[in-house]
């Protein structure tokens, strides 16, 4: 077992885990953010996808022990005081989503996404989303969310 | 139109819960003392089972019990069953092996079901089911259904010789083989389907829970139809009496077909709950949705098209073998027969077709319906060779099309089905129109003279959706009733709940559902709450697949409006003391026609309560009424889809340069909505062509494409933007005339890809058709003639 603290969606949160348990099961199970979600077991899916120190990772790839010390925000922590993030008001707007399983690995990693690049276009944000899969839009109306939140933030 | 009403885009009301984070599918879920199932599954793909040793395993930390097909026949549950009967040519019933949920002596799949290990946490029982000890007798298997009817194929279930479940026939023989002996012309094609792994991206999970004080068992499990779940598992498998029994399908992430099924695992999970007197819970890693949902497609076809000098059909022959996996799933028997069968008339006249099937067992995962279900097969065949006869014939391929369009409605084709109405020119032009048909040659031209080559292809879809009406499907062989349910509740305050058989599992329905509601009553959307996926709230259902929901769902819902507002105006009649028949309902408030005499929906709902102003010995207080909704006739949803793709001959890699969609979905409830459903279609269309295979070792029968790093899923960067456009014609068989849009594209987009791939190689190519494929079709001859 291993004691580990971390910031959750700024509260301060502390237990002793397993040594192999990974950071998406100590967020699904110990701390019961199941906005997060296992897609795969092989790290392709996206669907897993938090902000370990304000960047974008697959939880269901690192260790909850690698986290020691970290600042993570999960969906749940994305809306401030009520109010939507660009990114989720966008998803809703453009219908980017259809069962949701997808979604808030897809709105963390535009989040990311948008942080870093300064101009976005359709390719680019194709490129970008190369680690996220859907089953259900097709893409078509993601892409669309993503572009449009890009804009609203330039 | 309203701002909320029927073809309005209405931003959808489940997504707030989605987007942030707040959404309850079954892995979310924990009941209080949970335990947890792993499933030893079978790493061989046949063999027999000599002994199962758990001694070890039951001593590791934390394990609770480990129960195995014995246990399960020891309690009298009895095998999984397949739904729907098929004959075969000799009219004798299909041969059905039996599929216990836990194997006995035999396992037939690499992933087949051994043994649960229930344990107190996912990691023990996961560690401890490596530990159990299944000796086995390895046997051959077969995996390829093109060969397991061979002689020498090794024999897969006692009751099926020579791995023959049915052969099934349909269509005129006699006068197919006459017609090809008139015929000046003759098209031949030989094509695979490939087979598919559905891959709804929630992996299927379950939660069984046994309450010991009342008996009662409760499921929750990612099902489309926890009813016929419930049906199933009490009548057929006798896990529980059905008034004992509670299935709840609460968010579900995905389906296309895959969650229709009644499987292994959430029988046992549920049966195991009473077992060790706690609730179990199982989800599937997905490696195990690659080995153990129920996969799509697989067929093997030969077809033949005669046609006279113009380019007239004159009839259309197709033999296909079917691979129906190890075992008959749910509905699988009806996948390559009655739902492929009856769709080879495509858009088309043609006086004469036959069709035959085997379906036959292997040593795979079984196939069942998965996204378009018989129909993508059905359409790939037929759009696949007329595109053929046309280059054959040297005839435009839109033009051939033309030529063969069904114009008068109803049409009756020689394969069961009598088509209501469509126009299939217009959205053919509409198309062409689209993706700028008169320019192609030109794009073409310069797309060769940057060394590219260029190609386009058509795909002019029929499909037919909201399978029924019961007594029809029943007489084919369909073990259940295809209609709908749906009750509409009014509260005392006017807001209103309506429960619907219908499953939603990413298709909006709780906002289009509640649009129809608000359109027809004028309560705004936020008042209207839709309730489905719970056997305790909602009487029966059958469920959402084959595209229903809207044109059968939809239509039970408009029925049950039907009584509600005859009973309102009733009560209204009191209430404003006039005629009921004087009495109309408009923007939400029950008028006295000609005068200003009226009371809101929400005054009335609280007076039908209240039950002080009418005679409650001629009105019943109160305002619920439920219906049963039976479709007089399929709907069929049709169109044309065109793909333009261009190939780099050095890598053989293919862009797709535009896809265009443009479809006849008789009325349109949310358009934001059905463009999204044609969105997530095409994909899956495109996937099947260009990128996914689901691929067994010939030899040893291991799944080889058995995670996402070796299954090739669309990504955004494999796919482009689409251009979708719309016709309308209304349905004459509901009473919306709505027709279904959840399954166009994947049915649609395969043979536009691939006839627009054929047409830049100037040669067939198998799908998927990898940039190894197309590099190789297009330099292998080049190399050999060398
Ligand atoms: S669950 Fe993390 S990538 Fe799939
Ligand atoms: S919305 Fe269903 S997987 Fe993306």
């Amino acid at each position: 077992m291993t004691a580990i603290s971390m910031t959750v969606n700024g509260k301060a949160v502390s237990a002793d885990v397993e040594d192999r348990t990974l950071l998406v099961h100590f967020i699904r199970d110990h701390l019961h953010l199941t906005g997060t979600h296992v897609g795969c077991d092989t790290s392709q899916c996206g669907a897993c996808v938090v902000h370990v120190d304000g960047r974008a990772i697959k939880s269901c790839t690192m260790l909850a022990a690698q986290a020691d010390g970290a600042t993570v925000m999960t969906i749940e922590g994305l809306a401030k005081d009520g109010k939507l993030h660009p990114v989720q008001e966008a998803f809703r707007e453009h219908h980017g989503l259809q069962c949701g399983f997808c979604t808030p690995g897809m709105i963390m990693t535009a989040v990311d996404i948008i942080r870093r690049k300064p101009a976005l276009d359709e390719k680019t944000i194709r490129e970008e989303l190369e680690g996220n899969i859907c089953r259900c839009t097709g893409y078509h109306n993601i892409v669309k969310a993503i572009a449009a939140a890009a804009g609203a933030k330039a | 139109m309203t701002a909320t009403g029927i073809g309005a885009p209405v931003k959808r009301k489940e997504d707030f819960r989605f987007i942030t984070g707040n959404g309850h599918y079954t892995d979310d879920l924990n009941r209080p003392g949970q335990t947890y199932g792993y499933f030893v599954r079978s790493p061989h793909a046949h063999a027999k089972i000599k002994g199962i040793d758990s001694a070890v395993a039951a001593t590791m930390p934390g394990v609770l019990s480990i129960l195995t097909g014995k246990d399960l026949a020891a309690d009298g549950l009895g095998p999984l069953i397949c739904g729907w009967l098929v004959h075969s040519k000799d009219g004798n019933p299909m041969k059905v092996g039996p599929h216990p949920a836990l194997a006995v002596d035999r396992v037939r799949y690499v992933g087949d079901h051994v043994a649960i290990v229930i344990a107190e946490t996912y990691a023990e029982a996961k560690d401890a089911a490596e530990q159990v000890n299944v000796d086995y007798d390895v046997l051959p298997a077969v995996i390829d259904g093109a060969v397991a009817h061979r002689p020498q194929a090794p024999q897969i279930h006692d009751e099926a010789p020579r791995n023959l479940a049915f052969d099934w026939e349909l269509g005129l023989k006699d006068e197919t083989d006459a017609a090809f002996k008139n015929a000046a012309h003759v098209t031949r094609l030989t094509l695979a389907n490939n087979r598919l792994i559905p891959n709804a991206m929630e992996p299927r999970a379950a939660i069984g829970e046994y309450d010991k004080g009342s008996g009662h068992t409760t499921l929750w499990t990612t099902s489309q139809n926890p009813h016929v779940a419930r049906l199933v598992l009490s009548a057929f498998v006798q896990l529980a009496p059905e008034n004992k029994l509670r299935v709840i399908a609460p968010d579900v992430g995905g389906g296309f077909g895959s969650k229709i099924f009644i499987y292994p695992e959430e029988t046992v999970v549920a049966w195991a709950s009473r077992k060790v007197g706690r609730p179990v819970k199982w989800t599937a890693e997905r490696s195990e949705s690659f080995l153990a949902d129920a996969h799509g497609r697989d067929h093997h076809t030969h077809a033949e098209l005669a046609l006279d000098k113009d380019g007239k059909f004159l009839a259309l022959r197709v033999k296909t073998i079917a691979n129906l996996g190890a075992y008959l799933s749910t509905f699988a028997s009806s996948v390559p027969t009655y739902l492929y069968g009856t769709l080879l008339s495509g858009q088309y006249a043609i006086p004469a077709i036959y069709v035959e099937v085997d379906g036959v067992y292997t040593n795979t995962a079984p196939v069942d319906a998965y996204r378009g279900a018989g129909r993508p097969e059905a359409t790939f065949v037929v759009e696949r060779i007329v595109e053929e006869a046309a280059r054959e014939m040297k005839i435009d391929p839109a033009e051939l099309r033309r030529r063969n369009f069904i114009r008068t409605f109803p049409h009756q084709t020689p394969v069961i089905m009598a088509y209501d109405i469509g126009d299939y020119e217009a959205s053919l032009d509409k198309a062409l129109k689209a993706i700028d048909y008169q320019g192609f040659a030109k794009r073409r031209a310069e797309a060769e003279a940057r060394s590219k080559k260029r190609g386009i292809g058509f795909s002019a879809y029929i499909e037919a959706c909201g399978i029924a009406p019961s007594a029809a499907v029943g007489s084919l062989g369909a073990g259940v009733g295809l209609w709908e349910s749906a009750e509409v509740r009014v509260n005392p305050t006017g807001s209103i709940e309506v429960l619907t058989g219908s499953h939603s599992h990413g298709q909006g329905h709780e906002t289009t559902f509640a649009q129809l509601v608000s359109d027809r009553l004028g309560v705004p959307l936020e008042s209207i709450e839709i309730v489905h996926g719970d056997t305790d709230k909602v009487q029966f259902g059958m469920g959402t697949y084959g595209s229903r929901s809207g044109s059968v769902g939809m239509s039970a819902i408009s029925k049950a409006l039907d009584k509600i507002e005859a009973k309102a105006k009733k009560i209204a009649s009191h209430l404003l003391e006039a005629a009921a028949d004087d009495i109309v309902l408009k923007d939400g408030k029950f008028t006295v026609a000609g005068t200003d005499k009226s009371i809101t929906f929400q005054e009335l709902s609280l007076a039908a309560y209240v039950g002080h102003k009418f005679p409650t010995s001629e009105i019943e207080p109160g305002l619920k009424e439920g219906a049963f909704y039976d479709p007089t006739n399929f709907t069929f949803p049709a169109g044309c889809h065109i793909c333009e793709v261009e190939i780099d001959p050095d890598t053989g890699v293919t862009r797709i340069v535009k896809f265009v969609a443009v479809d006849d979905f008789g009325t349109i409830i949310n358009p934001m909505i059905v463009e999204g459903q044609v969105h997530g279609g095409i994909a899956q269309g495109i996937g099947q062509a260009m990128l996914e295979h689901g691929v067994y070792d010939p030899e040893t029968g291991q799944l080889v494409t058995g995670s996402f790093m070796d299954y090739c899923m669309p990504r955004a960067d494999d796919l482009p933007s689409f251009e979708i456009g719309m016709t309308m014609t209304k349905c004459p068989s509901n009473p919306l005339g709505m027709k279904g849009c959840g399954e166009a594209g994947a049915i649609a987009a395969p043979a536009a890809v691939i006839n627009a791939i054929t047409d830049a190689l100037g040669r067939d190519i198998a799908m998927p058709t990898t940039p190894e494929r197309v590099w190789r079709a297009l330099n292998e001859p080049k190399l050999a003639a060398e």
